[in-house]
């Protein structure tokens, strides 16, 4: 397949960026499995981009599936619900993949609980219509998906209401929803796209209504030929129409899927908005479908559990609070081999070591790295030959940019523009000489004085 | 078993089962482009030598392997010397110092004495290289500063007249390189000798054909930039054609200034060292037009018959500050000022 755009200013790509082996074979042909409820599950008050949530229940209250568990505070921050129903027991802290700290509120769970095809059905399952969804105003589905505590599914988990909300200074013309899942490993968006395109249609329909936009794009990578086609499908006699864009790393990003669809630059430091555009994520499109029709908060998500050291590579559908050990287990356990537990893609993702911590609405992947995936050579010294310049999509010099982070040479950083770098990855992965770029300019990004 | 040992990679204390693996944590990115390592740039530039070792061996025969070893083995000795007397652990395996002793032999006379191979190598390693801080830290082309030393501690090792050997078997031997010949005698040479090599010159120079063919699978492999040949052979070409019509009648060419001398030898193999050339595509591009225009103008104006060792010393030392020049503009502007 290729790219194919029809009345779209975008060519389906972007400058420079990186083409690692896919590695999706090892799970997107394994249809979504719902796993069996777990009898404990841990609500962290923190899932978002933003201001943590305060507890919005008491020790011992009985709660029913969906029920808020902690309330949002400010204006990008986003509620909390309980993905079982059960009893809220003592709160406690635990530390998050990417190394927050985070309240979290454990609940016990009760002996009613909907699981199997039950539960799919009601997540996935009934009509999702495509017209006569002008009749909810706008201000009454950003309203809705904030109170079903909604972010971005894609990994980011930037509150949703915010992008969905109507701002008269910045009008949106387009909203984009992104089916770009360009880590490599990563089906969970693959196999929703195939199963259940008519939830994104629906949810895509109503997030343009919300915003405004006049056109509504869903773009997918041209790796995903059976998603475009089911959402063709879907989406026939509707105003969404699918763009194929280039498979290449990284076109999930929002700064990258903007330029190849619509050639629009996202200024530095802005966002989508700026250059009229909402993005959001294919999974976030069916969540608003199912907050804005019925009611329902966002309590699950699919979540790709693969790699070559996870027995049974497998897409699930998890409640969100789950721990990761409980997926590691329904999938069969490590291999001998495994060597590094990877949360998110292996581009983006952080390891963890410790596996009984909660799943969050911003997981989209567990990926069981073998030895033989992270073996690499030793670091030598950087000959400046440039590949990382030649593949970054924000066009950086990465090998300055980590030079100025390791010497704390703030002055090169800012001529190097290092607060601009998005972490993608694309120079670490390049890189001849194995100097761990992006760790580096992480460093550089959180020592460095603002202002 | 870690691929970072110095940093903080942590064994996991599993404690059941027992047989459970070990599991690392690190900082992503957590998968890599395998395909190339620095090393592997280095034994690329190695396999696109071999079009003109072949010709260099046809040519002069025993001279080019003779000067090969010494200047490849003296390469390592100083290589394993100067690390030893910094205390660091000696980088032999990188290839590096290999390579810079082959493009040193090459782009030496066939008969230059032991000692010029020997010293320059020395020089290369030590002056041009270690002294600085090891691989990658370099500013000038270690080879071409080990060159250069030779040239003006042994002149008339290195000069122009070293390159002719009365009374040799050797055909080539016998004749003043082509630009020399130009030069001094106003002769012409063939383009079809200048092309396949049969001509007097450096080792490695001779050939035009078995550069364009080295040098362009290093720029397929991406090893080299394209861009500073591109660049190289850019100015020559428009200095040399410009020149070409101005004076027309000398039957001296624009090609003939291509194929000539080291130009395309300098153009895809001592030009294209990463670490004393830019980094950003524009900056390689504007190195490489320089260091065309600089031979040209030594060619044509100076007392030298060939000017790419010296071009190619004077850019780098302009490549810090076409770093600065080049700096691209990101994708989206400028971080803001006072904004994250």
């Amino acid at each position: 397949m290729t790219a194919s755009l029809k009345n779209l200013p975008g060519t389906g790509d972007f400058a420079r960026g990186i083409h690692p082996s896919d590695e999706k074979g090892l799970a997107q042909n394994s249809p979504i499995e719902i796993v069996p409820p777990p009898a404990q599950i841990a609500i962290p008050m923190l899932q978002h981009t933003g201001a943590p949530c305060d507890p919005a229940v008491q020790v011992k209250q009985e709660l029913a599936m969906g029920d808020k568990v902690g309330e949002a505070k400010g204006f990008i921050s986003a509620p909390v619900h309980t993905s079982i129903a059960g009893t809220v027991m003592m709160a406690s802290v635990t530390t998050l993949p990417n190394g927050r700290h985070v309240r979290t509120i454990p609940i016990k769970a009760g002996p009613n609980q909907v699981s199997g095809d039950a539960l799919k059905a009601e997540i996935f399952g009934g009509e999702w219509p495509t017209s006569g969804l002008e009749k909810y105003e706008p201000a009454q589905i950003a309203a809705a998906v904030r109170e079903a505590g909604l972010v971005g599914l894609g990994g980011a988990a930037f509150p949703t209401h915010v992008k969905l909300t109507r701002n008269e200074k910045r009008p949106v013309d387009t909203l984009l929803v992104n089916g770009c899942e360009c880590e490599p490993y990563l089906t969970a968006d693959y196999r929703l796209m195939v199963e259940f395109p008519a939830p994104i249609v629906t949810g895509a329909l109503l997030a343009g209504h919300a915003s405004g936009a006049k056109q509504i794009v869903i773009a997918v990578e041209d790796n995903k030929p059976a998603a475009v086609e089911a959402l063709k499908k879907a989406a026939q006699g509707t105003a969404v129409q699918i763009a194929t864009v280039h498979t290449k790393y990284p076109m999930g990003g929002e700064r990258q899927v903007i330029p190849a669809v619509l050639k629009r630059e996202v200024p530095t430091g802005g966002l989508p908005l700026d250059v009229g555009v909402v993005v959001v994520n294919v999974g976030t499109a069916a969540a608003i479908a199912r907050a804005v029709l019925r009611g329902k908060a966002l309590t699950h998500r699919i979540v790709s559990v693969t790699g070559r050291g996870i027995k049974n590579p497998k897409n699930l559908l998890v409640p969100i609070g789950i721990t990761y050990q409980e997926l590691i287990d329904y999938c069969g356990g490590f291999t001998a081999d495994a060597a590094r537990v990877v949360v998110g893609g292996p581009m983006m993702g952080f390891s963890i070591s410790t596996f009984n911590i909660p799943v969050t609405k911003g997981t989209s992947g567990v990926v069981v790295l073998t030895q033989d995936d992270v073996k690499r050579a030793e670091e030598t010294s950087c000959v400046r030959c440039g590949r990382c310049v030649d593949v970054c999509p924000l066009n950086l010099v990465p090998t300055k940019m980590a030079l100025a982070s390791k010497f704390e040479d703030w002055e090169m950083a800012k001529r190097y523009h290092l607060l601009a770098c998005c972490e993608c990855g694309c120079c670490g992965y390049i890189c001849p000489a194995n100097i761990p770029l992006v760790q580096l300019m992480r460093k550089g990004k959180a020592q460095m004085p603002r202002g | 078993m870690t691929d970072e040992p110095k940093q903080e990679a942590q064994q996991v204390a599993k404690v059941e089962p027992p047989s459970a693996p070990a599991l690392h944590i690190a900082p992503g990115p957590h998968t890599f482009s395998t395909s190339l390592t620095t090393r592997r740039m280095m034994v690329d530039v190695l396999i696109a030598l071999i079009p003109v070792l072949a010709v260099s061996f046809y040519v002069f025969r025993l001279y080019a392997a003779i000067q090969l070893v010494i200047c490849i083995v003296s390469a390592l000795a100083a290589e394993a010397l100067f690390m030893a007397m910094r205390g660091k652990r000696a980088t032999l395996s990188d290839f590096s110092a290999v390579v810079t002793g082959a493009i040193l032999a090459l782009s030496l006379p066939a008969h230059a004495p032991w000692y010029v191979g020997a010293v320059g190598a020395f020089v290369a390693i030590g002056l041009g290289k270690v002294i600085f801080g090891g691989l990658g830290q370099n500013i000038f082309n270690p080879a071409m500063l080990g060159r250069a030393f030779a040239m003006i501690a042994f002149p008339a090792a290195v000069g122009a007249s070293a390159y002719v050997l009365k009374n040799c078997p050797i055909d080539g031997l016998t004749q003043a390189t082509p630009l020399t010949a130009l030069k001094q005698l106003g002769q012409n040479t063939g383009l079809l000798p200048l092309f396949c090599g049969t001509t007097n010159g450096s080792l490695g120079e001779t050939s035009a054909l078995a550069c364009l063919l080295g040098g362009g699978y290093l720029c397929l492999r991406r090893t080299a930039s394209w861009e500073i040949p591109a660049g190289v052979i850019a100015a020559v070409a428009v200095i040399g054609g410009l020149i070409q019509i101005l004076h027309p009648g000398t039957g001296w060419t624009v090609l003939h200034e291509l194929f000539g001398g080291a130009l395309l030898f300098g153009a895809f193999y001592i030009a294209t060292d990463p670490v004393s050339s830019p980094l950003t595509p524009r900056g390689k591009f504007i190195f490489g037009v320089g260091i065309g225009a600089l031979v040209m103008l030594i060619r044509k104006l100076s007392g030298y018959p060939e000017g790419v060792m010296f071009s190619v010393l004077i850019m780098n030392a302009l490549v810090p500050l076409m770093n600065r020049w080049t700096i691209p503009s990101p994708v989206g502007g400028p971080v803001p000022v006072g904004k994250k």
